[in-house]
C-alpha cells in the first residue's frame, strides 16, 4: 500500500507529461504536413535565412 | 525548370504597354491577410508540387526575394504560406519567381480556407483522441489491478483515483459527442450520439456514486474506452476529407477577380464587379476573359473548352464574340465588355452547378441511416430492462439502474462508430495506391450504387492532344525541317507532329514566326517553309491544294505533305468500357463535339448510346431524365462545360487533367492516364459496401449475444470493456479485407503529369525530346 501510494502518482505524472508533449505537438501544428516533414529530415540542402527589409 | 515537369511557356507579347499591369499579383494582393505586426501573410495554391525536391526547390527559389520574411511549403496539401515584411511591397515577385520556378500558383483566399492551423476540426478531434487515450490507458491500467483481485481499501483508492481521471476526460473528450447530442435533441430527433454520451455520463455518474460507496464494480474504463474507440473512428473521417479536398482542389477562380481596363489611353486594374458594358478591356495572353466581350482589336487564339469541351485553340479576330471564362492563348486583345460578370456565360455555368449541388446534399450516409433505427432500439431496450427489473425485484431501483446503464453501455455504437469510417479510410487508401483521390465517404457509398455510366469525349475518354494517324512520304530534309518548325510552338497539333518526327537532325532556320490560327513560318536556305493550316500552307506551294483541312508541311516550290490528325485514346479505354458492362453497368457518351467524332470513339469503344452537340444544359437534363426513370448515373467528365453536370450526377470522377471547376465538382478524381481507374474504383466501392454489410452484421451479432447477458444482470466491468474490445478489433480487422486486386500500388504509372494544368500536351512531347 504504501508503494502504491507513490507509484501510482507517478505513473500518473508520466502519463501527463506524455500527454502535454503530445498537445503541444498539436498545437505546433506538427501534425499539418507530415509529408514534407518526412523530407526535410532527408534534404540535405543548408537552410538559407531571408532577410528582412 | 522544374524537376517535375516543364512548364507551359507562351509566346511573348511583343507589345508593350506604359505600365505593366500582372493580374496574378493584383489578385494575390487582393487575398493577402495583413497580421498585427504589419507583415502580409499571402497562401498560393501550388498543384504542380509533387515530391519533396519540389519543397526545396520552391523554398530556396524564394527565399532570397526581397521583403520575404519566411517561406514555407505544405507539401501535403500542395500550398506554399508567404509572410512578407509589409503591404507596400508587390506580390507580384512572387508569382513571377514561381512561374519561372516552374510550379505556378495560384492564390487561396484566407477566407476560402475553412482550415486554419490548430483550430481545424482534425486538429482538435486529435486532442480530444489524446486525452481520452491518456485517460483510457491510466483507467486501465487501475482497473485489471481491481480485476485481478484488489480489494477494500486499495480498491476504494484505485476508484477514486480513476474517478479522479475519468471526470475531466471525459468532460473535455466528450464534447464533440454531447455538443452533436445537443444540437439533435434541440431539433428534435435522435442521432448516434445521444444514446452515446447518455450511456457515457450515466456511468459516470454511476461509477462515481459506487466509489464513494465502497462499491465494488465501477465503469470508468467502460466509459473512457467508449469514447477512445469512437474518437478514433471520427477523426480517421474528418482527417481523410480534409486531405482529400485539400489535395484534390487547387482553389483557383474561375474567373479572374479583375480586369485591365484601358481608359483614356492608361491601364487599370478594376475589379471583376465594376466592369460594364462597353468599357474596352485588355486580355493578354494567358489570361482568362473577364466577360462576355467582342474583340475590337489583336489576333489570337482562344481555348473554348468552358464552352465546348474542346481545348483545340480557335482562332479569334476583330469582330469575333468571345465568352466570359475563355483563355486567351496567343497574343493580347483589346475587348469590349458585352455583358456585366454577373450576366455571363460562366456566370450562368456557376448558377448551374449551384443548383445541381443542392440536389446532392439530400443523401443520407448509410451511418445516419443506421443510427434512426438504432438510437431508439436502444433506449427502449434500456428502458424496457429498467421497468422489467424493477418489477421483479419489487422497486430495487439501484439494481435496475445498474441493469440499464450495463445495457446503454455494452450496446456497444464502437462497432457501429467504427464500421463505417474505418472501411472508408482503408478503401480511401487503396484508392490512393491506385492514383484515385476521393473527396469524402459517403462519395464510396454512392458509388456503390451506381447502374449508369455517362462518360464525357474529350479529355476523359480522349486524352486531349491529338496523334498524328497517317502521314504523306516526306525527304528526310524536309522531315529536319518540319522538326523544327514543329518544335517552336506549342500548339497541340504541332506537338503530335514533333512526337510522330521521332528524334533526329533539326534544320536551322531563320525569320520564324509564328501566325495564330495559320501555323508557323520560317526561311530556310533562301525558301520560305510554313507548318500549319492546309490552305494556308499550300500557298508557298506548287501543285493543287490538300481536299481536306488538315495540317500540312510545304517548302516554298515544293509539294505538301500533309499530316492527318486523330484523337488519342486514353489507355486501356475499350478495357475499362468492357469492364464496366461486365459489371453489369450502362454505358452512355454525351459530348459537345461534332457527330463524326463522336460516332468513331462511341464505336471503338462499343458504346451504343452516344449523343453528341450537347450543351451543358443539354447534359444535365440528360442525367435528371435518367434518375427520374430510377437510375443512379456515375457521370466521367473533365470539361468546365461538365462541371454541372457533375456536381448533378449521383457520382462523378473526373480525370486529374480536368480544369478546377471539374475537379472541385467531381467526387473523385483519377491521377493515371488509364481509363481502368473507373472500374476499379466502382470494385473498390461495391467490396466497401459488402464490408460495410459484414460490420454491420458482426456489431449486430455481437449485441444480441451482449444485450441478453446486460439484461440479466451479468455484465460487470470486465466484461464489458473485453466486449468493447473485441467487437472494435473484429470490426476494423475485417475492414482491413478490402483489397484493391491488381491495379493499384508498383504497377506502371503512366504519365503523372496529367496533374499539370492547361498543357496535358506537354508530356509525351516532353518525351520526344528528351
Amino acid at each position: 500500500m504504501n508503494v502504491l501510494l507513490i507509484l501510482v502518482p507517478i505513473a500518473l505524472l508520466l502519463g501527463m507529461a506524455g500527454l502535454a508533449a503530445f498537445l503541444w505537438t498539436v498545437r505546433t501544428r506538427q501534425y499539418e504536413d507530415l509529408d514534407g516533414a518526412a523530407w526535410r529530415i532527408l534534404d540535405d540542402e543548408e537552410p538559407r535565412r531571408g532577410h528582412q527589409k | 525548370m522544374s524537376c517535375c515537369g516543364t512548364a507551359f511557356t507562351l509566346p511573348s507579347d511583343a507589345r508593350d504597354f506604359a505600365a505593366p499591369l500582372d493580374p496574378k499579383a493584383e489578385e494575390l494582393r487582393h487575398a493577402g491577410r495583413q497580421a498585427p505586426d504589419g507583415t502580409v501573410t499571402y497562401v498560393l495554391s501550388v498543384p504542380s508540387i509533387r515530391c519533396g525536391a519540389c519543397l526545396s526547390a520552391i523554398e530556396s527559389g524564394l527565399q532570397p526575394l526581397p521583403g520575404i520574411v519566411s517561406v514555407r511549403v505544405n507539401l501535403t496539401l500542395r500550398r506554399v504560406t508567404i509572410v512578407m515584411a509589409s503591404a507596400e511591397i508587390s506580390p507580384a515577385t512572387i508569382t513571377t519567381a514561381l512561374d519561372r520556378l516552374g510550379y505556378p500558383g495560384t492564390p487561396v483566399d484566407l477566407g476560402d480556407l475553412e482550415t486554419l492551423g490548430s483550430r481545424r476540426e482534425s486538429a482538435r478531434l486529435l486532442t480530444a483522441l489524446a486525452i481520452a487515450g491518456f485517460g483510457a490507458a491510466n483507467i486501465m491500467l487501475l482497473s485489471v489491478s481491481v480485476w485481478s483481485g484488489a480489494d477494500d481499501a486499495t480498491r476504494d483508492l484505485f476508484h477514486l483515483v480513476s474517478g479522479l481521471i475519468a471526470i475531466p476526460t471525459v468532460a473535455i473528450a466528450g464534447q464533440p459527442f454531447f455538443r452533436s447530442a445537443a444540437s439533435a435533441l434541440r431539433a428534435g430527433r435522435l442521432n448516434m450520439d445521444v444514446p452515446i454520451s447518455l450511456a457515457v455520463l450515466l456511468a459516470l455518474a454511476m461509477s462515481l456514486y459506487e466509489s464513494l460507496t465502497s462499491g465494488a464494480e465501477a465503469y470508468f474504463d467502460a466509459a473512457v474506452t467508449l469514447i477512445f474507440f469512437l474518437l478514433i473512428g471520427r477523426f480517421l473521417d474528418q482527417l481523410m476529407r480534409e486531405r482529400a479536398r485539400s489535395a484534390v482542389v487547387a482553389i483557383s477562380r474561375l474567373a479572374a477577380r479583375g480586369a485591365t481596363l484601358l481608359a483614356d489611353g492608361e491601364a487599370r486594374y478594376v475589379p471583376l464587379d465594376e466592369v460594364r458594358p462597353g468599357m474596352v478591356l485588355r486580355v493578354t495572353a494567358g489570361e482568362r476573359m473577364p466577360v462576355d466581350a467582342r474583340v475590337l482589336s489583336g489576333h489570337s487564339e482562344l481555348d473554348r473548352s468552358l464552352v465546348t469541351g474542346e481545348s483545340t485553340p480557335v482562332a479569334v479576330a476583330p469582330g469575333a464574340r468571345v465568352e466570359a471564362g475563355t483563355l486567351n492563348m496567343s497574343g493580347a486583345l483589346d475587348v469590349e465588355a458585352l455583358t456585366t460578370a454577373d450576366d455571363s456565360f460562366l456566370a450562368e455555368i456557376v448558377r448551374m452547378m449551384e443548383a445541381a449541388e443542392a440536389g446532392r446534399g439530400r443523401y443520407v450516409r448509410v451511418a445516419d441511416r443506421m443510427a434512426r433505427i438504432y438510437a431508439p432500439a436502444v433506449h427502449l431496450l434500456a428502458a424496457g430492462t429498467f421497468l422489467v427489473w424493477m418489477l421483479m425485484t419489487g422497486g430495487d431501483w439501484y439494481h435496475s439502474l445498474y441493469a440499464a446503464i450495463a445495457v446503454l453501455i455494452v450496446t456497444c455504437p464502437c462497432a457501429l462508430g467504427l464500421a463505417v469510417p474505418v472501411v472508408h479510410v482503408i478503401g480511401a487508401a487503396r484508392l490512393f495506391e491506385a492514383g484515385i483521390l476521393m473527396k469524402d465517404g459517403t462519395a464510396l457509398e454512392r458509388l456503390a450504387e451506381i447502374d449508369t455510366t455517362l462518360f464525357d469525349k474529350t479529355g476523359t475518354l480522349t486524352t486531349g492532344t491529338p496523334r498524328v494517324a497517317s502521314a504523306d512520304d516526306m525527304p528526310d530534309t524536309g522531315s529536319d525541317v518540319a522538326r523544327a518548325l514543329a518544335q517552336r510552338s506549342n500548339h497541340p497539333a504541332s506537338l503530335a507532329i514533333r512526337h510522330h518526327l521521332g528524334r533526329g537532325p533539326v534544320a536551322e532556320l531563320e525569320a520564324i514566326r509564328e501566325w495564330p490560327g495559320s501555323g508557323i513560318e520560317a526561311t530556310w536556305h533562301g525558301r520560305r517553309v510554313r507548318l500549319g493550316r492546309a490552305a494556308w500552307t499550300a500557298e508557298i506551294a506548287e501543285g493543287h491544294a490538300p481536299a481536306e483541312d488538315g495540317v500540312a508541311f510545304a517548302i516554298e516550290g515544293g509539294t505538301t505533305a500533309s499530316f492527318r490528325l486523330e484523337e488519342t485514346l486514353r489507355t486501356e479505354a475499350r478495357k475499362a468500357a468492357a469492364a464496366l458492362r461486365d459489371a453489369g453497368l450502362a454505358t452512355e457518351l454525351l459530348s459537345g463535339d461534332g457527330q463524326v467524332a463522336v460516332r468513331r470513339v462511341a464505336g471503338e469503344l462499343g458504346i451504343s448510346d452516344a449523343s453528341s452537340g450537347q450543351s451543358p444544359s443539354a447534359k444535365i437534363e440528360r442525367i435528371r431524365a435518367l434518375q427520374a426513370a430510377g437510375a443512379n448515373v456515375l457521370m466521367v467528365g473533365d470539361g468546365l462545360n461538365d462541371a454541372p453536370s457533375l456536381a448533378a450526377a449521383d457520382v462523378s470522377m473526373a480525370p486529374a487533367s480536368a480544369c478546377d471547376a471539374g475537379r472541385l465538382a467531381a467526387d473523385f478524381v483519377f491521377t493515371r492516364e488509364s481509363l481502368r481507374s473507373v472500374p476499379f474504383a466502382h470494385g473498390i466501392a461495391l467490396r466497401a459496401k459488402r464490408l460495410v454489410q459484414q460490420n454491420f452484421g458482426l456489431a449486430i451479432a455481437y449485441n444480441c449475444i451482449a444485450v441478453p447477458l446486460a439484461m440479466a444482470g451479468l455484465v460487470t466491468p470486465l466484461v464489458a470493456a473485453i466486449a468493447m474490445s473485441a467487437s472494435s478489433i473484429v470490426v476494423v480487422a475485417n475492414s482491413l479485407r478490402l483489397s484493391g486486386g491488381g491495379f493499384g500500388g508498383t504497377s506502371a504509372r503512366l504519365s503523372d503529369d496529367a496533374g499539370a494544368k492547361r498543357s496535358p500536351a506537354v508530356g509525351p512531347a516532353a518525351e520526344a525530346l528528351a
